[in-house]
């Protein structure tokens, strides 16, 4: 028996989930649940043994890239912030500003202590000395619930560096970096113009590493396991694994840990399957594209091939779009939602998103009367990359997916009025919108 | 040494100051905002843009060195 063993030796199978293996059935996973699931905090800093570039080291070895949207590699920015003057700061990104996303949400209820480690790991990494999490504001209860955690750990001795809770305003764009660490820095939460970007100039005007939540957790993960057991899933580009929320039709929406390069399709299949034949996904959120489903289908969820086939991962967003809806009017209706949230700093994204939110609503349930779907694809072109930030941008892409992903529809609206689809109950989220109140 | 100009847009409150004194490079979009019709500035038109960008009311548009944009 164990001589066969040794002769059929394969590489090790990778066993799923990995972040979200902690998670019980009904409670919050408690400091010692924590331990006994994933292990003790490496001690790398107190130890005194490990340098702080040896976890660079590892990061970079792992591949890990950020989890919030970006998809920059981890290890790269960390050494960017390590190498800047002074003592760094770190800042956790935990506000999810994305209306479909609720992986991060997930992490920081269930599994707070996964989150907490990989910003005390990320702490010394970089050499900080001051470090934030910071969620919205409004979600009490789940300040409640960290502060516990935190205290927890800090009667335990986990956090040389303190890590202060924060609760940020609950609007789309006050997620982004450059706008956490403007509101940490006592202004308004609003994305700021950049350069200088917060890994020059961040928080109290030191080198910030803004990370988002899950990102970190990961760390936490690499930093106990190593990054030839983190690169054993997934794909030699994009290794790892990653949380991922998908709703729309599908039979169990939810939170999902695939590996990188799973196929959008088997994420559907695992997601309960299609309830209704899809027409398209949309996929990577309110940032993100719309993509036909039968392409959609077989494209892995990779930053590079989505971006390939004209989408984009995001924070790992698939909404899947039943054939009786129609595809314009919830786009519509999402860009009237980002329209209305736009910081009110830049010309072209104040009035530029209006405009372009008026467009798609002539055309998704007026009936474009010929014009509609021209000045959609004319405002579009006009607005595209004139923001301080990429909110203006993510509209624009949004839009021009949705023109393309239902061409034929665009068309028919344009030219014969709204198909029956637009009297669907909507499938996309918009906060406060009385049918989709998540939480 | 080849310059460039950006545009603050959180600063820009749409004067159109400089699509008047650079049309060569500046225009305005339908909401007043300028449009660079490209960033890199001509040796010949560098006087022009700095200029501009001195009679901005809000000081947002910048004439500076070109570098590569990374974050």
């Amino acid at each position: 028996m164990t001589e066969l063993a040794l002769v059929t030796r394969q590489p090790p199978q990778v066993r799923l989930p990995r972040l979200l293996a902690g998670i019980s059935y009904y409670d919050v996973a408690g400091l010692r649940d924590h331990e006994r699931q994933y292990g003790p905090l490496p001690l790398w800093g107190s130890a005194g043994r490990r340098r702080p570039g040896r976890l660079l080291d590892i990061v970079d070895a792992s591949g890990l890239t950020g989890r919030g949207g970006a998809g920059f590699p981890s290890g790269r920015k960390m050494r960017s912030v390590a190498a800047g003057p002074g003592a760094a700061v770190v800042v956790a990104n935990g506000a999810e500003g994305e209306p479909a996303s609720c992986k991060d949400r997930l992490l920081l209820t269930r599994l707070p202590h996964l989150v907490l480690d990989g910003i005390t790991l990320a702490a010394h990494a970089v050499r900080a000395r001051a470090a934030y999490l910071c969620i919205h504001g409004e979600e009490t209860e789940l300040l409640g619930a960290l502060d516990d955690a935190l205290a927890q750990r800090s009667a335990a001795g986990l956090d040389p560096v303190p890590i202060q809770l924060t609760g940020i305003p609950g609007r789309y764009v006050s997620s982004e970096q450059s706008a956490i660490v403007q509101y940490l820095n006592g202004g308004p939460a609003k994305p700021a113009f950049s350069p200088p970007r917060p890994h020059e100039r961040g928080v109290h005007g030191r080198p910030t590493l803004v990370n988002n939540v899950e990102t970190l957790a990961h760390l936490a993960l690499i930093a106990r396991y190593g990054d030839r057991w983190f690169r054993a899933a997934g794909l030699p580009n994009a290794p790892g694994t990653t949380l991922v929320t998908v709703s729309g039709a599908v039979g169990r929406p939810g939170v999902y840990e695939i590996e990188l390069g799973t196929p959008a399709g088997q994420l559907v299949l695992r997601a309960g399957g299609p309830t209704e034949r899809p027409a398209a996904l949309l996929v990577g959120g309110y940032f993100g594209a719309w993509l036909p489903a039968e392409v959609a289908w077989q494209v892995p969820m990779s930053h590079a091939a989505l971006k390939a086939a004209g989408g984009a991962m995001g924070a790992g967003i698939v909404i899947a779009l039943p054939v009786s809806s129609c595809g314009l009017a919830e786009t519509a209706r999402v860009v009237r939602y980002l329209a209305e949230e736009n910081a009110g700093q830049c010309g072209p994204c104040m009035f530029g998103l209006p405009a372009l939110a008026d467009a798609m609503a002539d055309l998704a349930y007026q009936g474009g009367r010929g014009r509609a779907l021209r000045r959609a694809a004319e405002l579009a072109g006009l607005v595209a990359g004139r923001g301080a930030c990429r909110h203006p941008d993510g509209a624009v892409q949004l839009v021009r997916s949705a023109l393309l992903a239902f061409e034929a529809d665009a068309l028919w609206h344009d030219r014969r009025g709204p198909c029956p689809g637009v009297a669907r109950a909507p499938v996309l989220p918009i906060p406060g919108d009385a049918e989709w109140d998540w939480a | 040494m080849s310059y460039e100009l950006r545009v603050n847009p959180i600063a820009c409150d749409g004067h159109g100051m400089c699509a008047e004194l650079l049309p060569e490079l500046i225009e305005l979009d339908p909401w007043g905002y300028p449009i660079l019709v490209s960033p890199a500035v001509p040796p010949a038109l560098l006087d022009h843009a700095r200029r501009a960008a001195a009679a901005c009311p809000t000081l947002a548009l910048l004439v500076g060195k070109a570098a590569v944009e990374h974050r």
